[in-house]
């Protein structure tokens, strides 16, 4: 911890000498929120970390994380590294619109989420990933609660992804299950491992099942602007929801409205900070697969990535 | 049960019966709640709490109050896990704790006590577990003080004031079956989230056993006692905090045991809004589905639950010690300066060696491989079982139940309620159970509302056919009595999540996994009750049927059965409470009850529909409580004790 400390300290002095030629940052602890989910905890650590270099404190909070971006507009929580637009887009916007929260940075990293199946299925149902011909294997997918229709597993209800209107718009022969929670989802995809039974489940990118088990998304008819609310867009001239997710959704930055003022020196950098899915997805490697922690991932990150992060300091 | 009484209660469920039969034929308006009935009870706990906060400025109040919490965690946090905050001594080393942990079982209950505690530390240092056991520590050590002076203080009013204890009572009820996640979100709101707002959720759920068994002593104390305190001149102050708290300490004290168990309870469901340590990775933990590493902190919560449990409970039995005059300072305080040597010893290891400060994860022993592995061989090895079993129940039972209590009418079920707390106990208990039921109708939750009433009659149904039979199996025998409840505890106290996921593989997300992780924990308080009840038989009674040449089924049958029956009511009442507490959890399997509109809420911060469903699901609660406790009572009068 001490040597990482003052490793980071040497190599960041430089920002910090620039930083305090401005403003002071304030002593108060910078307080960045944490999820249940890997990547996330990590990409903190190593924010969290460069913030300690430029001599912040730093604290990190386990929160919801649809529940942060109320908290983030009171300023209990400093910022978010990860806005999902599929997941929180909405929590996003609205939370904007009440103020206090703002958009800081948007990374190169590309979300996507959408229908998708690991790759023993490919197998049983050859013609994939063409949603065509996922819908003439729908027997394969066939459960007790579904009665003779394919079993799609979606993600909660309250991620709101639309996959029952998909389902009608195109005639599929799906029917819609929700799982809970996203750790159900992976509950699901390794007892089907176990069986190597065919599965198709809500997925999506970048996050640690990719490198656990190897898969595709289904090519739905491609997204287009309006396909949601507009019948004409999209293949089905009478349909809405008649395509699939946009294959290249944002992923923010999000901070509270108060953090430039208060942290002014911190917050230069994480208008710089910028990751991408490869690095994204090494990261939750680093804990859901080679089992290190969060914290001392971050450490590694930062140690085998200084080209990358130190332009953002500088 | 008087004939007239019958005579109502029989024509009341005819008439739900006809409703049923009619079915196809009702107007819509006894079918399902009609939408003048529907009122926005949540758009007015929203506007309430939207003037509680913004006009009545209670949010800086809250707040301040936070303040202090924080101040008191930041205490906690340097000292346990060496947050940086004043006053900057900590961390103190693991082995340092170890040893005063073993030194204060040893002072409370000897040495079975005192290698308990040490070896709950030893086995959360070498795990590697520390640092998130001393995260969750910092804030149940803060969270259970808190929770003890406010039951205290609120005991102590309800004990003088009967007005207040009139007002009391039904928040307690109302608090202690309102599932967890509806407190949560008005604390979002107004303390935000954090390690304050999860140690003030703990302490609002942990307060209510101790006013209860505060009130419960207090009243306990014998004329005698406060008779001779007033003799000896004492003020009324002093007869309050010399006479009547120090008599009524035993139950005082089982109230304090109370309020650690719960604060253990909320570990992981507080960790939504910020609770840090074992909980917080927990789930971090499922959700990389990492089981063996997950059993390895349910294991480490369950060893901290015993634990306290066991300390609590012998530092109530333990009565002070009074030494006679004239013995020396060193004698009288012995274990003192043992306690002192052992702590220099460790902390100079500690100084020595860095091993004995902190063990790193690296340096950390884990049994999570062989876990993982034997739970695969496990699964698989169920597979054809399992397979079968959730064709079978799904086509068979579940769908077919589902639907038909989505089908029944709503005027029907109220008939029928109305009608089974007529035969129970007379036109009250008939009221408040529609008093109970009919808020649910009115609150436009109604269908989510059946799919509950559904999970949790057939998880009940389940866990009476495994919990009973096993029940009286353990009670042949004391071991085997003393064994089993041995396992109830331990099932009880494990974290509830880390059911949800191997369910999840055995059965796929659909209600077979629901009901099964609700059957876990609603056949705990069954199989307890069931053995409680006979083992409570009183045994002149078994004599004197055994002589008058009752076989061992007789006896079974027609005295233990009987005679149990009423302490095996109080085990199913708290089994439909567990099993509503575990559906709402069961959410994150996924279902379509209140648990998951609760779940949205949450996520949200919507605290007028968190409220409303919270309620929901209270009311179910305490009806039943209702029932079972008028039930078992009129069972105890005729019984004649």
């Amino acid at each position: 911890m001490q040597r990482k400390v003052l490793l980071l300290a040497t190599t960041a002095s430089l920002g910090l000498c620039a930083a305090a030629a401005w403003a002071e940052d304030s002593s108060d602890p910078i307080i960045i929120p944490i999820h249940n989910w890997s990547s996330q905890i990590v990409m903190s650590n190593v924010i969290g970390q460069i913030f300690e270099s430029l001599g912040d404190s730093v604290e990190y909070v386990p929160t919801d994380s649809q529940a942060v971006y109320e908290a983030i507009r009171l300023g209990d929580v400093t910022f978010e590294p990860e806005v999902w637009e599929g997941a929180y887009g909405a929590s996003f916007t609205a939370a904007v619109e009440k103020g206090g929260i703002h958009d800081v940075a948007t990374h190169d990293a590309v979300t996507r989420e959408d229908w998708w199946y690991p790759m023993w299925t490919k197998e049983a149902c050859p013609g994939l990933p063409d949603w065509q011909a996922l819908n003439e294997c729908a027997a394969l997918f066939v459960t007790p609660e579904t009665g003779d229709k394919g079993r799609f597993l979606g993600g909660p209800v309250d991620w709101l992804k639309h996959d029952q209107e998909k389902v009608d718009a195109l005639g599929m022969n799906f029917v819609v299950v929700n799982a809970g929670s996203a750790a159900a989802l992976w509950a699901e995809i390794s007892a089907a491992e176990e069986q190597q039974k065919p599965i198709v489940v809500f997925n999506w990118t970048p996050n640690f099942a990719e490198a656990v088990w190897p898969g595709e998304f289904v090519e739905f008819p491609a997204w287009e602007a309006g396909c949601d609310t507009d019948p004409s867009v999209g293949p089905l001239p009478d349909k809405t929801y008649d395509c699939g997710n946009p294959a290249n959704g944002y992923l923010k930055i999000a901070a509270w409205d108060g953090m430039p003022e208060k942290w002014p020196a911190a917050y230069a950098v994480l208008q710089q900070v910028n990751f991408t899915n490869a690095q994204i997805a090494e990261m939750a490697k680093m804990v859901d697969v080679d089992g290190m922690e969060p914290e001392d991932a971050a450490t590694a990150w930062l140690e085998a990535n200084e080209d990358v992060w130190r332009p953002w300091v500088e | 049960m008087t004939a007239g009484q019958a005579r109502v209660a029989w024509g009341l469920v005819a008439l739900a019966a006809a409703l049923v039969m009619l079915r196809e034929s009702l107007p819509s308006g006894l079918v399902r709640p009609p939408e003048w009935m529907v009122l926005p009870f949540a758009d007015w706990i929203n506007a309430a709490f939207a003037f509680l906060r913004d006009d009545l400025g209670l949010m800086t109040l809250t707040r301040a109050f936070s303040d202090v919490m924080e101040a008191c965690l930041d205490v906690t946090a340097n000292l346990l896990y060496g947050k940086n905050r004043w006053p900057h001594l900590g961390p103190i080393p693991w082995s340092v704790i170890a040893v005063s942990a073993g030194m204060v079982g040893f002072a409370l209950g000897g040495w079975r006590l005192a290698a308990l505690a040490g070896g709950t530390f030893v086995w959360i240092a070498v795990m590697g577990q520390w640092q998130w056991a001393m995260e969750t520590l910092s804030v149940i050590l803060v969270a259970t003080p808190f929770s003890v002076a406010l039951g205290l203080g609120f005991g102590v009013l309800a004990w003088r004031s009967q007005a207040f204890e009139r007002l009391l009572n039904p928040i307690l009820n109302i608090a202690q079956s309102m599932p967890h996640f509806a407190y949560m979100i008005p604390v979002v709101v107004f303390i935000g989230v954090g390690p304050k707002a999860a140690a003030i959720v703990t302490i609002i759920f942990s307060v209510p056993p101790m006013i209860r068994m505060t009130l419960l002593g207090l009243r306990k104390v014998p004329p005698e006692v406060v008779e001779s305190g007033k003799m000896s001149g004492a003020t009324r102050w002093q007869l309050l905090t010399r006479v009547r708290i120090p008599t009524a300490r035993t139950d005082i004290l089982i109230g304090v045991n109370q309020v650690v168990m719960q604060c253990l309870a909320m570990v992981v469901l507080a960790s939504f809004i910020g609770m840090p340590g074992l909980g917080q990775k927990l789930l971090q933990l499922l959700q990389a589905l990492k089981i063996g590493l997950s059993i390895e902190i349910g294991i480490t919560i369950v060893l901290l639950a015993v634990m306290l449990d066991r300390l609590s409970k012998a530092w109530a039995m333990k009565q002070p010690v009074h030494h006679m005059p004239g013995v020396r300072w060193i004698e009288r305080h012995r274990l003192l300066l043992i306690w002192l040597g052992l702590v220099a010893l460790t902390s100079a290891l500690a100084w020595l060696h860095p091993y004995f400060i902190e063990v790193e994860r690296k340096q950390a022993l884990s049994m999570a491989g062989p876990v993982d592995a034997s739970m695969k061989v496990f699964i698989r090895a169920m597979t054809p079982v399992t397979e079968w079993l959730r064709w079978f129940l799904i086509t068979w039972v579940l769908i077919p139940l589902r639907d038909a209590f989505l089908w029944l009418p709503f005027a029907a079920v109220l008939l029928l309620l109305a009608g089974i707390g007529w035969a129970v106990g007379g036109r009250r208990s008939a009221l408040v159970c529609l008093a109970f039921f009919l808020p649910i109708a009115m609150s436009g939750w109604w269908d989510r509302a059946m799919i509950t009433v559904y999970m949790v009659c057939v998880s009940v149904l389940v866990a009476v056919l495994i919990g009973v039979p096993a029940g009286l199996w353990g009670a042949a025998r004391p071991v085997r009595a003393a064994r089993l409840l041995f396992l109830c505890d331990t099932f009880q106290t494990f974290p509830s999540f880390i059911y949800l996921i191997p369910v999840v593989m055995l059965f796929g997300v659909n209600d077979v996994a629901v009901v099964a992780s609700v059957v876990v924990f609603a056949t705990v308080p069954i199989i307890r009750y069931t053995i409680e009840g006979i083992l409570g038989v009183p045994p002149e009674i078994v004599e004197a049927s055994s002589m008058s040449g009752a076989t061992r089924g007789q006896i079974m049958r027609h005295v233990q059965l009987p005679l149990a029956l009423p302490t095996m009511m109080v085990g199913a009442n708290q089994s439909v409470m567990f099993s509503l507490f575990m559906v709402i959890i069961a959410a994150f399997i996924g279902t379509q009850d209140l648990g998951q509109e609760m779940q949205r809420a949450l996520s949200s911060t919507d605290v007028g529909k968190g409220l409303v469903l919270g309620f929901a699901v209270a009311f179910m609660g305490l009806m039943v409580d209702h029932l079972i406790l008028r039930w078992s009572d009129g069972r105890h009068r005729s019984l004649g004790f």
